[in-house]
């Protein structure tokens, strides 16, 4: 199989050839266009159609960085960008680590990225697929209304050229659909509105499964009416996959290379230690085509590889872009991050999940005498500090008493700290699934975690 | 940015299949930001971004397309995508005659951040990273940021409104890690103003880096926080987001209008402890969230949402205004020209009440006292909402004590409004904030006096 080359290459290669000696340059060109379709009671509510695209300079001369990126290809912009990188150059700090990444020899493992059935898919279809799923949704329960159906997809290429040797492109195209339900009870002062969401994700609409996102929007709106607030204690929490998802991205903030170096990671002297429980094996790999944020290439352009993190508790290593390695004494495992033409690298996992377990979520709550079934967290940007390691979110679910689900509880909080909550981890579920961010889910039991109610 | 003449005609091409409202919002923005960490300057950034976004209303149906191309043929282009996506047949053609609105610029920038050499900027960065450094040998890491920008923007319609705004914004930013025997704590402190570079002159930013370097400091000796229902007060100026998520998006006429709030259908009542009034304010100058106009072109106004604890309004933009049939409230705001417009806050904020901010605390036997609140997040149907307190003192005996690990408060909108039973006569505007709603993030700004939730829930593990 021949790789794509988009014709951006060209662009960035211009701006690289403009290189003069003594200094190196990145220029990381991309284009990419999206649909987004939102009904509301059976109307088409908006559609966005839309197309953008840019490019983002970076200069490094004597170890100094300049960094510049515009909205738009035109030529004379591109000039700007350029002249404005280098402007920047001046102001930076000498950094004797500053420096591109140059190629390392491995091997990219192609992924399929690119679904024509989806680049060719009518508009119509797209607008019926947000449609049958407010219908689904809506009739999956008396008491569920939809609050909106949203159906939406995106393509994009990119390419990445430096005077380092890195020359790579590629494109990839997604799609999902989603709903927002509300679920009503009661009336007057006793009327209680309580709110649920389910999603399909895809390479193509072909692969959605609209009966299930709707069944689950219903179920998780309907699941939570007549929810009271607990007695605060000290309970076992199961966490559903989608919030095991959540948690483990939380963790791969401290198993981040900068953060290593920079010395804010809180397992930053850990490397080699037990830092988890024995059941906890925790690995990125952005080249299992399972995943949804799969790729071959990293934002550096770097082959994208599997990385083990930690292994049976054990702390094996940290992830770095090229940056970060080089302070580090190490190379890079393909983990830059770039979130568009608008910013320079950062580090971060591609695609993390635990290693799953063998028995099923009602296997594991059998288990349990007294917990919490974690069905949504509230405000883990506000309440976490991967630095200190301190942790607290809002959360809402349902309580487990003698291995059986109970009543629904909300307005609580859960609470420890990473550290901890790493070390106490039970059981991981054999429930696997990807979703539609950095991590899988699947459930995951952890122990003498703080409920706080009332 | 663009003429009148082609805006009319592009205007003019997006109805022509019969939609009865088009909008074009013109932006040109551009863009500095440097960040310092680890004590190196590790890169000034310039951004540009130009483009246009158009919008095209057919009955209950938005159409919308965007370009970077503000050329007559780019903008006719992304027209006629929005007029196809809103497409309802029939057509005819109007003629749009649009009326420039005169200027409404809250805010006098002085110093044009653009006119200000880049030296000068970074070397804030390195006066903040010094000053952090230097309070303390616990500081062992410092990162500080600094940005600016300046947007023209430029909305027309076929309503015949034509106005064009400039906004200019200066941000500060700095963090400090503090490492000691129980591990790493941090601190954060920032200021944002829609002002230019003046504002240097009399903000003290080593202050600011001294702030944040005590805040990490002081929660080395931090106990776990307790977990339960108690009381808790908050610093003026601190809490704003409380009522920005215990509230304000409650009010979005968009969530109303959908059912999907707790406060649907309840103005004319009582919603909050008759201490509180809530006002959404789109003009105080220099304050992060202030604007001319929104970004529908509609003027920014002083809107009063709740009055001695009364629901007097909700916030409107164009779509749900006209839903039902009212004036627009100054508050359609969108990200970018990317991005549609929908209905959010400006600076919301509690004014002053009766009480002496000490009486508060000596007042309250045993609580929580909160000084610094990180982020909040809020579901408007449910009312439960939490934020983030990343400074945080027990309260024992009617006296602060001992510092608090961090951790989520979380609480119920309308119950905890009820709840709120002192209210200072402190008031202070608090940090700059980005409100982020349907994958949107725009600047905001809040503000509130000291006041004393009776019961919240604090969600440590104590």
């Amino acid at each position: 199989m021949t790789r794509f080359e988009s014709e951006l290459q060209a662009v960035a290669d211009r701006v690289v050839d403009q290189a003069k000696s003594g200094e190196q340059i990145e220029a990381y060109v991309a284009r990419g266009g999206e649909t987004e379709v939102r009904v509301y009671q059976g109307d088409v509510e908006h559609f966005v159609a839309a197309q953008s695209e840019g490019i983002g300079i970076r200069v490094i001369r004597d170890g100094r960085t300049g960094f510049a990126y515009a909205g738009t290809l035109d030529e004379d912009a591109i000039r700007e960008v350029l002249a404005e990188a280098r402007d920047n150059v001046q102001f930076g700090t000498v950094d004797e680590w500053a420096a591109l990444a140059e190629p390392d020899g491995v091997a990219v493992t192609e992924q399929t990225l690119w679904n024509d059935e989806l680049a060719d898919y009518p508009t119509d279809r797209k607008i019926d697929l947000a449609k049958e799923l407010e219908k689904l949704a809506s009739g999956a329960d008396p008491r569920v209304r939809v609050d909106d159906s949203n159906y939406a997809d995106a393509h994009g290429e990119s390419a990445v050229a430096s005077t380092t040797g890195i020359r790579m492109s590629g494109r990839e195209n997604g799609c999902y659909v989603s709903v927002s339900t509300l679920a009503d009870e009661g009336e007057g002062d006793d009327a209680e509105t309580q709110t649920g969401f389910g999603f399909s994700v895809g390479r193509s609409p072909n692969e959605f499964d609209l009966d299930r996102a709707a069944r689950e929007a219903a179920d998780r709106a309907t699941r939570l009416l007549g929810a009271t607030q607990p007695p605060s204690r000290r309970v076992t929490v199961v966490l559903d996959p989608f919030v095991t998802a959540q948690f483990i991205g939380v963790i791969s903030s401290t198993l981040n290379g900068e953060a290593v170096v920079k010395g804010r990671s809180l397992f930053r002297d850990r490397l080699g230690e037990t830092v988890a429980a024995s059941s906890v094996t925790l690995v990125d790999d952005p080249t299992n085509p399972k995943a949804y944020t799969a790729t071959d290439v990293d934002g550096e352009g770097l082959a994208g590889r599997r990385n083990v993190l930690i292994q049976q508790g054990v702390l094996q290593q940290f992830v770095h872009n090229s940056y970060s390695a080089r302070r580090a004494g190490t190379v890079s495992t393909g983990n830059a991050t770039r979130g568009g033409f608008a910013g320079t690298p950062g580090v971060g996992c591609l695609a993390l999940s635990l290693e799953p377990g063998t028995r099923s979520q009602d296997e594991l709550i059998a288990d349990v005498d007294d917990g919490l079934l974690v069905q949504q967290m509230q405000g883990l940007h506000s309440g976490v500090n991967p630095i200190s390691g301190d942790f607290s979110t809002g959360a809402a679910g349902l309580l487990i008493t003698n291995g059986a689900v109970g009543a629904p509880v909300r307005e609580i909080t859960i609470a420890s700290t990473l550290q901890k909550m790493l070390l106490d981890v039970v059981e991981i579920g054999g429930d696997i699934e990807w979703l539609p961010m950095r991590s899988a889910g699947m459930s995951l039991v952890i122990r003498d975690v703080t409920m706080s109610g009332t | 940015m663009i003429e009148r003449d082609v805006l009319q005609r592009v205007l003019a091409g997006a109805v022509s299949t019969g939609a009865e409202f088009a909008e074009v919002y013109a932006e040109d923005k551009r863009s500095t930001s440097a960040g310092l960490d680890d004590g190196k300057v590790e890169q000034v950034s310039s951004g540009r971004d130009r483009g246009a976004g158009i919008r095209v209303v057919a009955g209950e149906t938005t159409g919308f397309a965007y370009t970077s191309d503000l050329s007559e043929s780019g903008l006719a282009t992304a027209a006629t995508a929005a007029a196809a996506a809103a497409s309802q047949g029939g057509g005819g053609v109007r003629t749009i005659a649009l009326t420039s609105s005169p200027p409404h610029r809250p805010n006098t920038i002085e110093r044009d951040p653009d006119s200000v050499a880049k030296a000068a900027k970074v070397e804030l960065l390195e006066r903040m990273n010094e000053a952090a450094r230097s309070y303390g040998s616990e500081i062992v890491q410092v990162s500080a940021g600094y940005g600016d920008s300046r947007k023209q923007v430029l909305v027309a319609n076929t309503d015949g409104v034509l106005t064009d705004d400039e906004i200019v914004r200066t941000l500060l930013r700095v963090s400090a890690v503090a490492d000691g025997d129980t591990g790493m704590q941090t601190g954060y402190q920032s200021m944002g103003h829609t002002v230019g570079f003046e504002i240097f002159d009399t903000v003290d930013v080593e202050e600011l880096a001294r702030e944040a370097a005590r805040q990490a400091i002081t929660k080395l000796r931090a106990r776990p926080s307790p977990s339960g229902a108690m009381p808790v007060v908050i610093k003026h100026g601190t809490g704003g987001v409380l009522f920005h998520e215990a509230c304000g998006h409650g009010l979005e006429a968009d969530h109303i209008q959908k059912g999907a709030s707790v406060y649907a259908g309840k103005v004319g009542q009582q919603v909050a402890s008759p201490l509180v009034t809530l006002v959404d304010d789109g003009t105080m100058p220099g304050e992060w969230g202030t604007l001319g106009f929104d970004d529908e072109g509609h003027i920014t106004q002083r809107n009063v949402l709740i009055e001695d604890g009364i629901l007097t309004d909700y916030m409107w933009d164009y779509l749900r205004a006209r839903k039902d049939d009212r004036p627009q409230s100054g508050n359609g705001r969108r990200q970018s020209y990317q991005h549609l417009p929908m209905v959010r806050m400006t600076n919301t904020f509690v004014l002053d009440g009766p009480d002496d901010p000490d009486d508060i605390i000596s007042s309250t036997p045993n609580g929580v006292y909160v000084a610094k609140l990180g982020g909040g997040s809020v579901n408007t149907a449910s009312g439960d909402f939490v934020f983030g307190m990343t400074e945080a003192y027990l309260i024992e005996n009617g006296e602060i004590t001992e510092p608090l690990r961090d951790g989520n408060l979380i609480g119920n909108g309308p119950k905890v409004l009820a709840d709120i039973d002192m209210l200072a006569n402190d008031f202070a505007m608090g940090s700059p904030g980005t409100c982020g709603k349907d994958g949107q993030g725009v600047p905001v700004g809040d503000g509130q006096p000291t006041l004393r939730v009776k019961s919240l829930t604090v969600g440590g593990t104590a």
